[in-house]
């Protein structure tokens, strides 16, 4: 016992004396926000993430370690090869020590790569693939607020309590969809529920009506949508005017944003089950910040607007409480200081850099229940994240075993 | 049950409309490509974007006039076919000596800037625009459950399909108009005034993009990218129908509208390049499309 006490406290003591050593490097702390700038995610990310990194700055005072904050932007246009090119030359040349948002799965995927080689921190809030905080981890990869995985954990199984047991499944035909199209038949199958059918329509795909059809001819009790983005909005759209919800069939959105449902509107999305991480809704604290947030931006956070502000807020504070930049040092203590932020409920990070914490299930509110643009969504259940989130040590990622 | 081909007859109905309706949109657009290629030779790539600008215009009309969709029906054409006057008089006009290239380059420019710009202003994920309240509902055909409103796409473009071919194909001015692509400077030794008629046919052809777009802003939400999403698809109908041919662009977009509405039911993940498919085996076997005439 001893010999262990006095082992953790030289190896604690070396860490401390070369995190000292270090201090920062190029004498700043530079963050990268690399988003959908123009593409289909440039509502759910975009411009604000990078006004939802600034105010994480501005919050924290503009200085960590009596040092300035530099923020750097760049539009990877959804495109892998783009984000990769990007975050490479803001490692190598301008010093960036962390990536934040890193919205869609393929991009996401190859920056965390990147990253993982150079030592250098990269949070992904805004890209849902699971694989992130799989085999693919990296010692300095944190998953921020969603993923598949939980996605699927927490709609699946309140409709299918609800008597929803038979389904139909429509799918982006990407990474991302299969991933989500995956993990919700794996909770049917462990339900018990009934798969009665999947169709997976081009990715993006303007008309979605014929699948729709299909999917109503199905005779599924729950149709749902395993897209995103402008695939989401018109799907529900199209379902509500072939009469999929009037014919008696729930319709059952796995992933929208409150930029998504703020699009369909009220009076066609009414009644539709979501998943989030953050609402801007939830309490005095969500409230207070998304107020502060809107008056900046124009508009309340998305989940993903508010991940970026929450992993670059922990981010500067791991800095300060390490005394260093140097990418798997921070890591490591991100993992160890507890989240503390306006955003994240009940919020620990799993050795494979997947952040656990409430999960939302919220049902969208007639337009008489809503009382503001942005009133859309009526609580349904609170998940904690041990059960919204994959265990851990489950996930296949070797830091995690 | 008996089944067709594999698939339940209901289920096979039910996209054979869906193909119609989607047929008339491409029907619609293209037509405004062949009428303005066969017309002034140039290949407007700006046609997506000023559908996208159609369905705007009929937005911006609600929002800030309250002005609805039957009064945006007439004003979103009138209104677009005005920017695409503006268009061809200040920039297209001074291209015709020009390789058709040139024409090309310049509205894809325009394209992207208008795209660009309306992005920048409204975003991406789109407004949304409500079904008149003359078409809410829908009937159940038996075989599947038709929406009034696209019900009434289909009859509206058909009815404009047929009255543009009609325009230029059987009266006195279309015969003008013909005469003048042919033959300009004949023409024009008439006395009939050539670069007017030439700006008319322009606006009159993003015209019907803009009608195109009003019709499209109940179905799909009003967003930025709209128009980008459909031009190529449009492109190839008018090359499989033969470019510059009015019949080949309404029959062809109308055909490729049922044929993809089919392949959605066979082979779901093709159903986007199946119109890229033909394309490529029309030309290899008719270089000139379906309908159109060697130059």
């Amino acid at each position: 016992m001893f010999k262990k006490a006095l082992l953790a406290g030289v190896a604690l003591s070396a860490l401390a004396t070369s995190a000292m050593a270090a201090g920062l490097s190029g004498d700043k702390v530079v963050v990268g926000v690399l988003t959908d700038l123009s593409s289909i995610y440039a509502d759910v990310a975009g411009k604000g993430s990078i006004a939802a990194a600034e105010m994480a700055v501005a919050d924290y005072g503009g200085k960590v370690l009596g040092k300035p904050i530099e923020i750097l932007t760049a539009d990877h246009q959804n495109k892998a090869d783009i984000g990769a090119n990007i975050a490479r030359e803001w490692i190598d040349s301008k010093g960036a020590d962390v990536l934040v948002d890193l919205v869609t799965s393929s991009v996401g995927l190859a920056v965390q790569g990147i990253g993982g080689e150079k030592g250098v921190v990269t949070i992904n809030s805004g890209a849902a693939t699971v694989r992130l905080s799989q085999k693919e981890c990296t010692a300095t990869s944190f998953h921020w607020m969603y993923d598949t995985y939980s996605l699927a954990h927490v709609t699946t199984p309140t409709v299918v309590a609800e008597g929803g047991d038979s389904w139909f499944i429509l799918t982006a035909d990407y990474a991302f969809g299969h991933s989500l199209e995956a993990d919700a038949s794996a909770v049917l199958k462990d339900l018990g529920a009934k798969l009665v059918g999947t169709v997976r329509h081009p990715f993006p795909s303007a008309d979605l009506s014929s699948f729709l059809l299909q999917a109503q001819a199905s005779g599924a009790k729950v149709v749902a949508l395993a897209n995103a983005g402008q695939d989401t909005i018109n799907s529900v759209k199209q379902g509500s005017e072939f009469g999929i919800v009037a014919g008696g069939q729930k319709l059952v959105a796995l992933l929208a944003f409150l930029s998504d449902i703020h699009s369909i509107g009220l009076e066609l999305g009414q009644g539709l089950l979501v998943t989030e991480g953050f609402y801007w809704d939830l309490d005095e604290e969500t409230r207070a910040f998304s107020k502060r947030f809107q008056e900046k931006f124009g508009k309340p956070p998305t989940m993903v607007q508010a991940g970026v502000y929450s992993s670059t807020l922990h981010y500067l504070k791991a800095v300060e409480a390490a005394g260093t930049d140097e990418g798997k040092v921070v890591a490591a203590k991100m993992k160890e200081l507890p989240i503390k932020d306006p955003v994240l409920r009940n919020a620990t990070i799993g050795a494979n850099g997947r952040v656990l914490h409430d999960m939302y299930l919220f049902q969208v509110k007639t337009p008489a229940e809503s009382t503001g643009e942005w009133d859309v969504y009526k609580p349904v259940k609170t998940v904690p994240g041990a059960q919204a989130f994959q265990d851990p040590k489950q996930s296949g990622c070797a830091l995690a075993q | 049950m008996f089944e067709l081909i594999g698939i339940p007859p209901q289920a096979l109905f039910g996209q054979l409309l869906l193909g119609l309706i989607n047929g008339s949109f491409y029907a619609l657009l293209s037509l405004g490509l062949a009428v303005i290629f066969g017309m002034l030779n140039v290949i407007n790539f700006a046609h997506g974007a000023l559908y996208m600008l159609g369905a705007f215009v009929a937005w911006f009309l609600l929002q800030y006039l309250g002005l609805g969709y039957f009064w945006a029906l007439i004003l979103s054409p009138v209104i677009v076919g005005g920017v695409g006057i503006v268009i061809e008089k200040t920039m297209l006009s001074r291209l015709y000596k020009l390789d058709h290239l040139y024409g090309l380059l310049l509205t894809f420019g325009i394209a992207l800037i208008l795209e660009g710009g309306f992005k920048h202003e409204f975003g991406v994920s789109g407004q949304s625009y409500p079904v008149p309240s003359t078409f809410a509902g829908g009937t159940n055909l038996g075989f599947m459950f038709l929406p009034y409103y696209r019900g009434w796409v289909v009859l509206l473009s058909i009815v404009v399909c047929l009255a543009t071919w009609y325009a230029i194909e059987k009266t006195r001015l279309g015969s003008y108009l013909r005469a003048a692509t042919e033959n300009p400077r004949l023409v024009q030794s008439f006395g009939i005034n050539v670069p007017v008629m030439i700006t008319m046919t322009y606006g009159v052809g993003v015209a019907l993009a803009g009608l195109a777009g009003v019709m499209a802003a109940p179905i799909y939400s009003v967003n930025p990218l709209m128009g980008s999403n459909l031009i190529i698809v449009v492109f190839a109908v008018v090359v499989i129908g033969g470019m510059g041919s009015i019949f080949g662009a309404v029959v062809s977009g109308y055909m490729l509208g049922i044929l993809e509405g089919l392949t959605k039911v066979f082979f779901p993940e093709a159903s986007n390049i199946v119109v890229f498919v033909i394309m490529v085996v029309v030309l290899l076997a008719r270089p000139a499309g379906l309908f159109g005439r060697e130059r």
